[in-house]
């Protein structure tokens, strides 16, 4: 599927749920499924902080591929960081470079990208699209 | 002022208390407004919106300076408010009390003028290890810039001080000892009678950050003979912008000016400024005047209700909360002072405080979650952060209900 294909299935997944209760709770299940991230994977230099709650990203390049792995401290964002990992994972620099993120704000969580929540989801989306830019520029040479 | 039985009344109709907040009336995501975050900001009464709106419309004009008819009725209206905190500080004399932006202003403020005046290479400044950053970085810039050290009094493990270490640290190195009236972090009430008896046995100064103590009980700084105590406007019912200091004149006096500018200065020649006596020296610059207006206006709205009163009220509604949080499975306090005012820090299971605050945001009720700048606190009690209730006087028991509901519910959705 593509980045886009992947967004629209999220999106359709949040319209069958009603309240934001529903949302959430689903959220917050997707943060728990997540698999933690090898507490050896949690170096400073993978953390990205947020004032409120910390995130961890770690990427792999193999095969024209950029896969990320990544956890959080707090469920509801490592439920989100499972959805942007969903997203995101798994495409080529170039792809993952030009891709649009609109699906948080179709699903009614653009507050948790709002530079002001400071959760670290928003630095998390900047790094990952560092790495595939960075990716994407040396694959050019 | 205070007067019990008169005032009582008021708070015994909060629904009418509550009407003078037009916020309190709103609603958020579709659920009425429960607001527990006072201690981060409280709320405006209309009085205070008013005083605001008013000066601007009939009033507005530069201060000290015009000879026109505004200038001196918008100078008259200032002036009457410095007179005013006086009173509600019982400070001996008006030009003890400056004008800050607030409380952070006003530490500032201390640090730099008295620490050029009287901190040498190799004194100490005596802080707690429960302030809030600003009690805590202004002294360490301070002390970097003077060579002079910082020396942390300890908490013991329900979050009092240790005063055995504290009585320890005085001795002739130590210049100045700052530290909070009430932990906006833990609400610890802190035995500042004490504190200051001790130091001023040792001769030392002592300043008070009073920003999370005004709003909920009496505060009088010559009873206490306290050398100096700030706090903020926007946490006792005033606008953002504005904040006190209170600084005994003999301090004031000796201390060199912070900022220069205009409305601070005698005469200025290139070669050299004499400055203007107590409290302008304090002042340069256009103050915020219409702020100032809003600062009495909530006196005006304190007294009108009696400080006495609010904090028996808030007392009740303090204990009352307690006791409705002890009832949440796996909730565990994060402090547990021996006298608390105001604050209620906790933290449910292994729940992060901010899924918590999400998800009780997300009903209508506002909290604070994370580390309530004092994150040398945090690190002590080994927490992220925490979820911080805090209450004014316009909360109820009702409200309490549906935050004990709400985080019930928080837990049960965070299984
Ligand atoms: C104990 C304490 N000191 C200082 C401050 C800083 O106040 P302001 O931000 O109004 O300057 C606060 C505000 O949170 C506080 O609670």
């Amino acid at each position: 599927m593509t980045i886009n294909e992947i967004q629209d299935e999220i999106i359709s997944e949040f319209e069958m749920l009603g309240e934001w209760m529903d949302k959430y709770e689903y959220i917050i299940q997707l943060g728990k499924e997540l698999p933690s991230m090898d507490e050896s994977l949690k170096t400073d230099d993978r953390l990205i902080k947020g004032c409120q709650s910390r995130v961890w990203l770690h990427a792999d390049y193999s095969d024209g591929l950029l896969k990320f792995t990544a956890d959080s401290d707090a469920l509801i964002t490592k439920g989100l960081v499972a959805l942007l990992v969903r997203v995101l994972s798994g495409h080529t620099p170039q792809q993952i470079a030009e891709a649009e993120i609109y699906f948080i704000e179709k699903i009614g969580l653009q507050n948790h990208l709002s530079p002001t929540r400071a959760n670290g989801l928003l630095s998390m989306l900047k790094q990952m699209k560092l790495y595939a830019v960075a990716l994407a520029a040396q694959n050019k040479l | 002022m205070e007067n019990g039985t008169a005032h009582t009344p008021l708070l015994k109709n909060i629904a009418q208390v509550r009407q003078l907040f037009p916020i309190l009336q709103s609603s958020v995501y579709g659920k009425p407004l429960v607001y527990f975050d006072n201690g981060a900001t409280t709320q405006k009464p209309l009085q205070v919106i008013e005083a605001m709106d008013t000066y601007y419309r009939e009033t507005n004009s530069n201060v000290h300076r015009g000879v026109h008819y505004l200038s001196g009725k918008a100078t008259d209206a200032f002036e009457a408010v410095r007179k005013k905190v006086q009173r509600f500080l019982n400070a001996a004399q008006e030009h003890e009390i400056i004008y800050t932006s607030g409380t952070t202003a006003a530490i500032n403020l201390v640090a730099s003028s008295f620490g050029k005046k009287y901190v040498l290479p190799g004194d100490n400044i005596i802080i707690s290890s429960i302030e809030h950053h600003a009690n805590i970085v202004p002294w360490q810039m301070m002390a970097e810039e003077r060579g002079a050290s910082l020396k942390i009094i300890p908490m013991l493990p329900n979050g009092d001080l240790d005063m055995a270490a504290y009585e320890s640290y005085l001795d002739d190195k130590v210049k100045l000892v700052a530290v909070n009236y009430v932990s906006n972090a833990l609400g610890t009430v802190n035995p500042i009678e004490k504190i200051i008896e001790l130091a001023h046995r040792n001769e030392i100064p002592v300043l008070i950050d009073a920003a999370q103590a005004v709003q909920h009980m009496p505060v009088d700084v010559q009873q206490l003979d306290v050398d100096f105590l700030v706090f903020s406007g926007h946490k006792m019912y005033g606008p953002t912008g504005i904040g006190v200091l209170y600084g005994k004149e003999k301090y004031l006096d000796a201390m060199p000016p912070f900022m220069g500018g205009g409305e601070m200065i005698q005469t200025v020649t290139f070669e050299k400024t004499t400055y203007q006596k107590l409290p302008f020296k304090f002042e340069a610059g256009t103050p915020a005047i219409a702020e100032v207006i809003g600062l009495g206006a909530a006196i005006d709205f304190i007294e009108s209700v009696g400080i006495e009163a609010i904090n028996r009220y808030e007392t009740e509604l303090l204990a009352y909360l307690i006791e409705a949080l002890k009832s949440i499975p796996g909730l565990r306090f994060v402090g547990e002072p021996e006298k608390r005012a105001g604050v209620v820090s906790f933290l449910i299971g292994q729940h992060h405080p901010f899924d918590v605050g999400e998800i009780l945001d997300k009903q209508g009720i506002a909290v604070r979650t994370g580390h309530h700048c004092a994150e040398p606190l945090m690190r002590i009690f080994n927490v992220p952060g925490t979820v911080r209730a805090s209450v004014a006087l316009y909360n109820t028991k009702e409200e309490v209900d549906v935050l004990v509901r709400g985080l019930r519910r928080a837990a049960d959705m965070l299984g």
